[in-house]
């Protein structure tokens, strides 16, 4: 198994600890002049999301984590898992609830997701940034009133709910920002 | 993952102007007081025996073994010394394997100078001086604060560290939420992570702060001056929590060097290290006499972060290592 010394350590790197796999957030080096040098690190368990802070003594290493970020397109849900396949393999990966996490009300078959494989498994799926989803149900528009600004809810085919201008109505596509869920823009068919 | 290449350096040429100019006022700052600028070589048979500090090594067709690339001008800086210099400088790039981060890269560029006659007390003046020259805001003298090792310990953490227990380490640590390495470290070790992670973040915050008499243990190539407890009249300097010079009231005592480098070894061996040869030949110019003098080693580059207001060492790089 591949391993990283201390001094290989920066951001985005992943390695093991306990079994789980992290993600170097920060890394700062510390030592007195002439004293025993240390790394300091931020790490985000990759599993949970969870930050914690560690200190390696340097020169340490540890156990390289086998975690990859591909680009795949997101092919169906069977209600158990979702499905998604590699566009230039063509290989397919059955990703769990937990890996699928929260972006799961973005999901629209055939859009591009990020997904990142711990070991060749689904660990986690962020939603693309953007996605361009259709309005089902939302109270009737209330045309003259783009000035306003005023807002409403509205449900989109995902399931997701995002506030919307009052304007908009059944039916209409929209684009919305996943990373904070909020409305960014109508879309013309 | 991508490696990015750039032909950018990594320093503005605004930064690196500022830092000719500092190197400039640097040289004049000696040339009045008188002190010699020397260069000595950056391949020597001998490298440092200190613990903590690696060597990088190559070699040269026609020379036995390999050639240590120096950590630091001090060993032959000695030599001139006893050889009867008088007082010297040098401005010279250092090579120091593993220490990569914001406030570090493996070659860098150390200002060394040795003053005979003087103890740290007096170094510590001149230092003064020399920052006031370089940081100052040129309207009134820079003024240093100073404490001993164990008024820093004791202000930062509570603690005194020339009686402290290993057990009143881990405390200190686990009070302070400092998580400890899965290694399993030596009392050395922890007061080191101590003074890297506590201790010295808070030193010199609003003007600089020269720490003095450390602890017997840390003596490194400093006196140790007799006492209860004996302290090694050693200090360094720190200004907005960042490390800035190390000085010695200078250990002339050939035997007593000797010891300490066997000493330096016997840990190495034991932390599964690589030994290294001591400098005979600096040993043998303590042997000789060296003037009683102090010297002191300043990270030039630091002080430029300090006067250019950036946050990272290659910020006043021209080429910091990962474009090196």
């Amino acid at each position: 198994m591949a391993s990283y010394q201390t001094s290989e350590f920066r951001s985005g790197l992943k390695f093991l600890l306990d079994g789980d796999p992290y993600t170097i957030v920060e890394n700062e080096f510390v030592k007195p002049g002439k004293g025993q040098a240390f790394n300091r690190v931020r790490i985000r368990n990759l599993k949970n999301g969870r930050v914690v802070d560690k200190t390696f003594k340097s020169g340490e290493s540890v156990e390289a984590a086998d975690v990859v970020e591909t680009d795949m397109q997101y092919l169906y849900s069977d209600g158990e898992f979702w499905h998604f396949m590699n566009p230039s393999s063509f290989e397919q990966y059955a990703a769990d609830a937990t890996a699928v996490g929260d972006s799961v009300k973005w999901l629209k078959e055939e859009d591009i997701c990020l997904v990142t494989l711990w070991n060749n498994s689904p660990l986690l799926v962020s939603a693309p940034n953007f996605v361009e989803l259709k309005i089902v149900e939302t109270d009737p528009g209330l045309r003259g009133d783009t000035a306003q600004g005023g807002v409403k809810p509205a449900r989109l085919e995902t399931g997701a709910s995002v506030r919307v201008p009052l304007f908009l109505e059944e039916g209409e596509i929209i684009k919305v920002d996943t990373r904070n869920g909020e409305y960014v823009s109508r879309v013309k068919e | 993952m991508t490696t990015q290449t750039s032909w950018h350096p990594t320093a503005s040429v605004e930064v690196l102007r500022l830092r000719a100019g500092m190197l400039a006022r640097t040289r004049a700052f000696f040339e009045r007081r008188q002190v010699m600028e020397v260069e000595t070589p950056v391949l020597s048979a001998a490298g440092t025996t200190d613990v903590n500090i690696h060597s990088l090594s190559t070699r040269v067709a026609g020379q036995p073994g390999s050639l240590y690339l120096h950590t630091s001008p001090e060993f032959p800086m000695k030599r001139l010394l006893a050889a009867g210099s008088g007082d010297i400088y040098q401005i010279a790039r250092v090579f120091r394997d593993g220490e990569s981060g914001r406030r570090h890269n493996p070659e860098f560029t150390m200002l060394e100078y040795y003053r005979l006659g003087m103890d740290h007390h007096r170094l510590m003046d001149e230092v003064q001086e020399l920052m006031g020259e370089l940081l100052g805001d040129g309207a009134e003298p820079l003024q240093c604060q100073r404490l001993t090792y164990r008024e820093a310990f004791m202000q930062a953490v509570g603690l005194d560290p020339m009686v402290a227990g290993r057990q009143d380490l881990l405390d200190a640590l686990a009070r302070h939420q400092v998580e400890l390495p899965g290694e399993p470290l030596t009392d050395a070790q922890l007061s080191d992570l101590l003074m890297g992670t506590l201790v010295s973040p808070g030193l010199g915050r609003d003007q600089p702060c020269f720490v003095y008499d450390f602890p017997e243990d840390q003596a490194a190539l400093a006196r140790i001056r007799p006492g209860n407890p004996p302290v090694a009249e050693r200090f360094e300097l720190f200004y907005r929590g960042m490390e800035l010079a190390n000085g010695f009231h200078e250990l002339c005592d050939a035997d007593e060097q000797r010891q300490r480098f066997a000493r330096d070894n016997l840990v190495r061996q034991e932390s599964g290290l690589p030994t290294v040869p001591a400098d005979e030949n600096m040993l043998q110019a303590l042997e000789q006499g060296l003037p009683a003098c102090a010297g002191v080693a300043i990270g030039f580059d630091r002080l430029v972060m300090l006067a250019a207001g950036a946050d990272q060492l290659s910020d006043v790089l021209a080429f910091a290592i990962m474009r090196a």
